[in-house]
């Protein structure tokens, strides 16, 4: 193990049950390679997703978090996204007084016919996740006696 | 002014119209303390003068104040912005409540949010005690002139700047005990089956108290700034909830409180928010 490691970022993919697990689910059994660093945890719906769980996240120690779901109007449970999509604009605006990096946080909407898509995202967030580098400050921050 | 509270809380203890008054009374080191009369006698405790800061509001939802019956309660014009969010989350029967409103001098109760202020006078009060002052138009630069300065930091400024603040928490919650609008009976940072925020006074765990504590308030928020007036680290939350403030007046052209018939925006939604950040 005396060799330096290439850093390899820890993505966390909250997603939910309905759409974007399955997106996930169509590309794996089509065969669409996508980064082993993203750590995909399926929640019922986005309406769900707890911002607390984006924190946790980062205090696990995460570089970069995606949070996805079904197209507005596409909810299992009608508008659970609507309400998410409300939150995450008011969430949005305090990690930004907070200081906390919203290059890392990701939101988007993926369908289960969207394998595809699944594959492009995931891709290119591990890459912006790679670029940026290891997510120092909230590290300190968790590990500060 | 003191006197007409005081003969207003006199009859309305009298008549039995309420079983406690809510209001403010001497404390020590030249502060005033909340003060719950029950017996008409006691009406002489209650005052009212530029040192009356705290917003009663919060003690509205205690179990052990409901438990003393009908409430009257002395109300600031900014404090009375409480009531009218708590009614909205039907946490509080307007109509089995009396409302003093209290009107302010100019020069307010002297904290930094009353140079803020609009308005000084309470609008929905059942009595209004003191003369009615006019209205203040206020720009939205003026009410996030405090947040519109500290973004100007880049966000590493920011977040070494909450490093520092937060290094100062103690854990002891008072923000949280003190705000109008944190009425769970069980908050989310007592939870422990299982631990959703660190309970520890770490930075981990101040973060992510500060974080909920502002985020359970977006779009809540009255801006009474007790949280800020009360933390004994003198940390500044009066930035965090600006910060939200301001994302959903820009966002959804809401302010909570200041007007009766806007529905909260937290829990409801329209197909037309904005979604430019969404992939």
């Amino acid at each position: 193990m005396s060799e330096q490691q290439p850093f390899e970022p820890k993505i966390v993919a909250y997603v939910c049950n309905w759409c974007t697990y399955l997106g996930a689910d169509l590309a794996g059994t089509n065969r669409l390679e996508y980064p082993a660093n993203v750590r995909i945890i399926r929640l019922p719906c986005t309406g769900r997703i707890d911002f607390n769980l984006i924190i946790k996240a980062f205090e696990m120690g995460a570089d970069a978090v995606l949070v996805s779901g079904c197209h507005p109007g596409d909810c299992h449970y009608t508008a659970g996204n609507f309400h998410a999509r409300r939150r995450w604009i008011l969430f949005r605006q305090l990690l930004e007084t907070m200081g906390i990096d919203t290059r890392r946080v990701h939101f988007s909407w993926i369908s289960a016919a969207e394998g595809k898509k699944f594959q492009q995202f995931v891709t290119e967030i591990t890459e912006t996740a790679r670029a940026l580098g290891p997510y120092q400050a909230y590290r300190e921050i968790c590990q500060a006696e | 002014m003191q006197n007409e509270l005081r003969q207003t809380c006199r009859r309305l203890l009298e008549e039995g119209t309420v079983q406690v008054v809510i209001g403010y009374g001497d404390g020590t080191d030249g502060q005033t303390f909340p003060t719950f009369v029950t017996r008409r006698d006691d009406v002489e405790r209650l005052v009212w003068n530029e040192r009356c800061y705290t917003n009663l509001a919060t003690y509205l939802t205690r179990p052990e104040i409901l438990a003393l019956g009908k409430a009257a309660i002395c109300v600031k014009a900014c404090d009375e912005r409480a009531l009218v969010v708590l009614e909205k989350e039907s946490q509080i029967d307007r109509s089995q409540l009396v409302v003093i409103g209290l009107a302010c001098s100019t020069d307010g109760v002297k904290q930094p949010k009353c140079e803020a202020c609009e308005n000084r006078t309470p609008r929905w009060a059942n009595v209004t005690i003191g003369d009615a002052a006019g209205e203040t138009a206020k720009t939205t630069a003026d009410r996030y002139a405090a947040l519109q300065a500290f973004m100007q930091k880049t966000p590493d400024e920011r977040m070494a700047y909450w490093k520092t603040e937060l290094a100062r928490c103690v854990k002891c919650y008072a923000c949280r005990q003190v705000c109008p609008l944190c009425y769970c009976r069980q908050c989310i940072a007592d939870k422990n089956r299982p631990v959703v925020i660190s309970t520890s006074a770490t930075l981990k765990g101040s973060f992510a108290w500060q974080i909920t504590r502002a985020f359970h308030l977006g779009g809540r928020c009255i801006g009474c700034d007790e949280c800020t007036r009360v933390c004994p680290a003198g940390i500044d939350l009066r930035l965090l909830n600006l910060s939200l403030a301001r994302a959903a007046e820009e966002n959804f052209n809401f302010r909570a409180g200041v007007d009766v018939e806007a529905e909260p925006i937290v829990g409801a939604y329209s197909e037309r928010d904005r979604e430019e950040f969404i992939r």
